[in-house]
């Protein structure tokens, strides 16, 4: 089905299922249980995952297939977020336009970037991006702020001209009348169900961006990708130029982050510089590592784990911890918050690194291996082990000290 | 006039004439083999014909024109190919994309944005690929990682992907250099099949002479950067100059 084979078309329909069930998979405890506070089906971090998700599979284009280590790619992330907003400002809320005009002026900074940086490899075009990015950051906050309204970020006031918005038309972002945040709740039993507009259009396209990523990965381009990771002197003596291929990637990947940022400011139509600063080009890089780079549905995997972190885990707080430990004797119970005190609530970023040095040693084809490793024990007497089908979960190389 | 016509390349590296004054003829469908001591000046005067180094002066005219100056991808889009010392292949890919990529080079050019059909879809490269592949009897690892190849095989499969592009000029780098005797006289028979069943010139940097008087028709010899002679393998084998230079230094 659509270009793809059987193998790939049931993978592409688990994912469809797995995405459009999501408000009802993530909500699997009743809201009276004391667990609920594990249930991740709200709108917003919903969007998150899929918006990210999107982010993490655009940038496992690149790292993930040639190897080449970006540490900017959050600049184009603020790019398509301001570029969306501009939009709203200056036509109206429906996020069409700004969607487009994100994904153009973040692949164009995309050309001009890569052009650049990628006239090295290794560790200096890792720099070289991380410097455009920190440029990018720092000019946000002080020349470009009559296109990026500085610290406060871009926004819609109510005298922005607005030239598409009808008398009395939606003063929400919206898509073709549709509001993002309108919801339908759905209580089931003790569970209650959110089916929120805003997820929903982020979905289908995360749908069509990881169709599009497999088609690359499956595509002769996508095999020249990881022929360029593999090995750049015979890629040359073999009559092909690798620049043009890594620079393509490299815009590729730059319009999905674009796409991402546009997205975000559909979902709330703002825009500030610390999209762009670094610490949000290194999330990026730990989700496609923590779920696998290099293949298909790691970076997805990797992006919904470090949002569930962030969101979850950081709310679990010592009363909560209490709470659970309340059947222990005074003492054992006190002791016990006390040891998890630190790793959650604020500490949640202590409980990643631990879970991302977990898998960067004993699982160093990232989350995505846990299932393999599983399959390959039961399929076993198979003889041919899935692994072995390289395409589908290429070796992954020490990305980190290339 | 040869296929390869080298005419007065110098290249200095600091303190060191690496070339001095080489000319080099190579003539269409002969095997050319370049022999001399280390350091003779074999693997620049390879460099600069590929695009890796680019000769002070002299000129490099491969088919009638001049390949100077040319990045190695152009070069090797007008014919050339190379085999490199230790077999440069694509470790993470399987056998068969390996020689797909050739394949892929020759048909599509230097870059193509090809994104829209899949690899599976490429029938006429598979099939390419997997002929050559057959002529290199390496028809059992199609889907092996390149990396899991012996030694033997990974050259093997070098040669394939050189072959699939249908050079018309191949460059071989010391092919047999590390190999235990056995595996040096398969290699020989490997480019002996190749040399009788396709229209092909090679030109072969060897130090080994049991490689060199078994395969080539001419031999350049090099030392200290300069051609000392040229002539065929009987007449080298008897030349004084050549004895004392080379032979004589390595029986001696």
């Amino acid at each position: 089905m659509a270009g793809l084979d059987a193998r790939d078309t049931r993978f592409l329909l688990i994912v469809v299922a797995l995405t459009l069930f999501t408000p009802i998979l993530l909500q699997p405890f009743p809201e009276s249980s004391s667990l609920a506070q594990f249930n991740a089906g709200y709108p917003d971090l919903m969007q998150r995952f899929a918006i990210f998700g999107i982010f993490a599979i655009g940038f496992n284009i690149l790292f993930g297939l040639t190897g080449y280590l970006s540490f900017g790619h959050a600049a184009f992330l603020g790019v398509g977020s301001y570029a969306t907003v501009w939009m709203f400002k200056l036509l109206s809320y429906n996020v069409l336009p700004g969607l487009i005009l994100a994904v153009i002026t973040s692949g164009l900074f995309a050309l001009l970037i890569g052009y650049i940086s990628l006239r090295r490899s290794g560790i200096y075009f890792s720099i070289l991006t991380l410097a455009f990015a920190q440029m990018s950051f720092n000019l946000a906050y002080s020349v470009l702020t009559p296109i990026t309204n500085g610290e406060t970020g871009l926004q819609v006031y109510t005298d922005d001209p607005q030239y598409l918005l009808a008398e009395g038309g939606l003063t929400t972002t919206h898509i073709f009348g549709l509001a993002m945040n309108k919801s339908l709740v759905a209580p089931v039993g003790g569970w209650e169900f959110t089916f929120n507009v805003g997820y929903y259009f982020c979905a289908v396209i995360a749908i069509a961006a990881f169709y599009l990523s497999l088609r690359i990965f499956r595509s002769p381009f996508g095999m020249m990708l990881r022929a360029v990771k593999s090995n750049q002197q015979r890629m040359s003596y073999t009559g092909l130029n690798t620049r043009p291929y890594t620079l393509a990637a490299f815009v590729i990947s730059g319009m999905y982050a674009g796409l991402a940022g546009g997205l975000m400011a559909s979902m709330d139509p703002l825009a500030g510089a610390e999209r762009m600063q670094w610490t949000a080009s290194g999330e990026v890089v730990l989700m496609t590592i923590l779920g696998g780079a290099g293949t298909l549905m790691g970076p997805v995997l990797g992006a919904g784990f470090i949002k569930y972190f962030e969101n979850i885990f950081s709310k679990i707080n010592d009363n909560v911890l209490h709470g659970w430990f309340a059947f222990l004797p005074d003492g054992l119970e006190d002791l016990l918050v006390t040891i998890v005190h630190p790793f959650v609530g604020k500490g949640w970023h202590l409980t990643l690194g631990l879970l991302f040095m977990l898998v960067v040693i004993f699982l160093p084809g990232g989350l995505v291996e846990v299932g393999q490793r599983l399959r390959r024990l039961f399929t076993r007497r198979g003889g041919t082990p899935d692994a072995a089908d390289p395409r589908h979960a290429p070796k992954s190389a020490p990305h980190v000290a290339e | 006039m040869g296929i390869l016509e080298v005419r007065n390349v110098n290249k200095r590296f600091g303190g060191l004439q690496a070339l001095a004054d080489v000319n080099l003829s190579v003539q269409e469908n002969a095997v050319h083999a370049i022999i001399g001591p280390n350091g003779a000046g074999k693997s620049t005067l390879l460099n600069c014909l590929v695009g890796k180094l680019i000769p002070d002066t002299g000129t490099v005219m491969f088919d009638g024109q001049s390949v100077l100056g040319r990045k190695p991808h152009e070069i090797n889009q007008t014919g050339i190919s190379r085999v490199f010392q230790t077999p440069e292949i694509f470790g993470d890919l399987t056998v068969l994309e390996n020689v797909m990529i050739p394949c892929f080079a020759t048909r599509d050019g230097a870059f193509r944005l090809h994104a829209i059909r899949t690899v599976r879809a490429e029938q006429d490269i598979m099939e390419r690929a997997e002929r050559v592949l057959i002529d290199m009897s390496l028809q059992d690892r199609l889907r092996d990682h390149a990396a899991s190849l012996s030694r033997g095989d990974k050259r093997r499969l070098e040669m394939a992907m050189c072959l699939a592009q249908e050079p018309r000029l191949l460059l071989l780098d010391e092919p047999t250099a590390g190999m235990a005797r056995a595996d040096t006289n398969k290699t020989i028979d490997l480019l002996k099949e190749i040399r009788d069943t396709r229209n092909i010139t090679m030109a072969i940097i060897e130090h080994d002479m049991h490689v060199v008087f078994s395969l080539a028709e001419r031999i350049t010899v090099l030392a200290q950067g300069a051609p000392l002679v040229e002539d065929t393998p009987e007449n080298i084998k008897g030349h004084p100059k050549v004895q004392e230079a080379y032979l004589g230094q390595a029986h001696g």
